[in-house]
């Protein structure tokens, strides 16, 4: 018996080694979601991915509202730790690559993005919900078509139009006739492949994290049966171990995520290079 | 239900093509966080930011102006005290000069008085002594003109005062006496 493209949940199948079937590897499938609500065919529907994604914004806006709401100069608890937060995203991201003056505008974005991406990412290691909604491509799509926006409207604003294209290609005369080619591959490396690098960057490393995670959970379930309980058993602790690693990924990737961001806007301010 | 998420499965074969509705649902998403924080939630904890940053450089101006001001004062104490010194050692230095003259003056009046003591003993002494040398000698001549007048039998007193023998016996035996000693 191959793996059931169906099959949503490992532990639905009551499958062990030994019992005559076989390892139900996940795949493509464990991303599918059964709709809570409408139909898959059309474009009215409701899945768990989707609350997921809402109930995360409404946890990262209730949490700041909690703590911004009404703050104090002599900050409680949760006023300090959002604060952290803040002002990490703040001083050591955005005026770390763009600047202080120039990169006040955009803290709010970047905030938001940071935060955004974070909770999206933690939910894979959230009990019962258990799904990074980052790894569905849509979520990491909108946000980094978000940034494209924001760069390229932006250099287009600060250069003109003929500026906008020096600054993508990086044109330099003094390359001679190299200069074209080198123009050529910069202009579609900044402007077609940077921002599909930028979603799928943050959408393969969560997508990859989520399969590791489900390989081991589900041999640790497999193989309880017989001598196979030992391997479990290590099977399980890898499930520990991989549960705290992708809770380092998950920081890095949206660290990782809205520094780029900071990059592209850096890029986009800058004289052309 | 199976059947259907099978088909599903199938279109979704290309995870890398994003279906629209979770598109729209994530744009929704992103546009929650990011309407309440910018517009809300971070102009409010900015505004705290920059006030406690107010506060604390105001605190550290206040500190600042405080510490000057009791360098001045502590400035101010020590000149005063320095004066306040040089004043007290002036005032040793004339106390002393003037006990310097006093005892000065006292000594020299002490000098005089004893002077004056000593002077006024040695005329006394020699009032006295005059006093005492002339009634002695009015005494020896009355006694030595008695006992002549006895031996001679007869009065030499009124010749005697007279002639001044007595005296010029005296005299004479004065003059002995000098040239002895």
């Amino acid at each position: 018996m191959s793996a059931d493209p169906t099959q949503v949940l490992a532990f639905e199948t009551d499958c062990h080694i030994f019992d005559g079937c076989g390892f139900p590897a996940p795949g493509l499938h464990s991303f599918l979601f059964e709709p809570l609500w409408g139909d898959p065919h059309s474009n009215l529907y409701f899945n768990k991915p989707m609350l997921l994604a809402l109930l995360g914004s409404l946890i990262i806006v209730g949490f700041f509202w909690a703590a911004f709401r009404k703050p104090k100069m002599v900050p409680g608890k949760l006023q300090s730790i959002a604060e952290m937060g803040y002002d990490f995203i703040r001083r050591g991201i955005v005026y770390e690559t763009i600047g202080k003056r120039e990169g006040e505008r955009y803290v709010p974005f970047v905030v938001s993005l940071f935060f955004f991406v974070w909770m999206m990412n933690l939910w894979s290691i959230i009990p019962v919900a258990q799904f990074p909604v980052t790894s569905i491509i849509a979520y990491p799509a909108v946000l980094a078509g978000l940034v494209y926006i924001t760069w390229v409207s932006l250099t287009f604003k600060r250069h003109g139009f003929v500026g906008a294209f020096k600054n993508f290609t990086g044109f330099d005369k003094s390359l001679g006739p190299v200069a074209y080619l080198a123009a050529f591959i910069e202009l579609f490396s900044n402007l077609l492949v940077r921002p599909f690098t930028h979603a799928v960057r943050l959408f393969a490393n969560m997508f990859a994290g989520h399969t590791l995670l489900l390989l081991f959970t589900i041999a640790s379930w497999y193989l309880l049966n017989g001598i196979g309980i030992a391997y479990a058993g290590v099977s399980f602790v890898m499930v520990i171990v991989m549960t705290a690693f992708e809770l380092f990924i998950q920081a890095v990737q949206a660290y990782v995520f809205v520094l780029l961001t900071c990059t592209f806007i850096q890029g986009a301010l800058a004289k052309h290079h | 239900m199976s059947q259907l998420l099978t088909v599903a499965a199938e279109e979704m074969e290309n995870p890398l093509i994003p279906p629209i509705p979770e598109l729209v649902i994530g744009l929704i998403a992103f546009v929650i966080v990011f309407g309440f924080l910018a517009k809300k939630l971070l102009p409010n904890i900015n505004k705290v930011l920059e006030e406690r940053r107010e506060a604390i450089e105001g605190g550290i101006e206040k500190a600042d102006a405080a510490q000057t001001e009791a360098q001045s004062v502590l400035e101010q104490y020590k000149a005063q005290l320095a004066e306040a010194r040089h004043e007290a050692a002036r005032m040793r230095q004339e106390a002393q000069e003037q006990g310097a003259v006093i005892i000065q003056e006292m000594r020299a009046e002490g000098q005089r008085q004893r002077e004056e003591i000593v002077a006024a003993g040695h005329a006394q002494i020699e009032a006295d002594r005059k006093a005492a040398s002339s009634a002695l000698r009015q005494d020896v001549g009355t006694l030595a003109t008695a006992l002549a007048g006895k031996l001679v039998g007869e009065s030499l007193e009124d010749h005697a005062r007279q002639s001044g023998t007595v005296d010029r016996f005296l005299d004479e035996l004065e003059a002995k006496a000098e040239a002895v000693r």
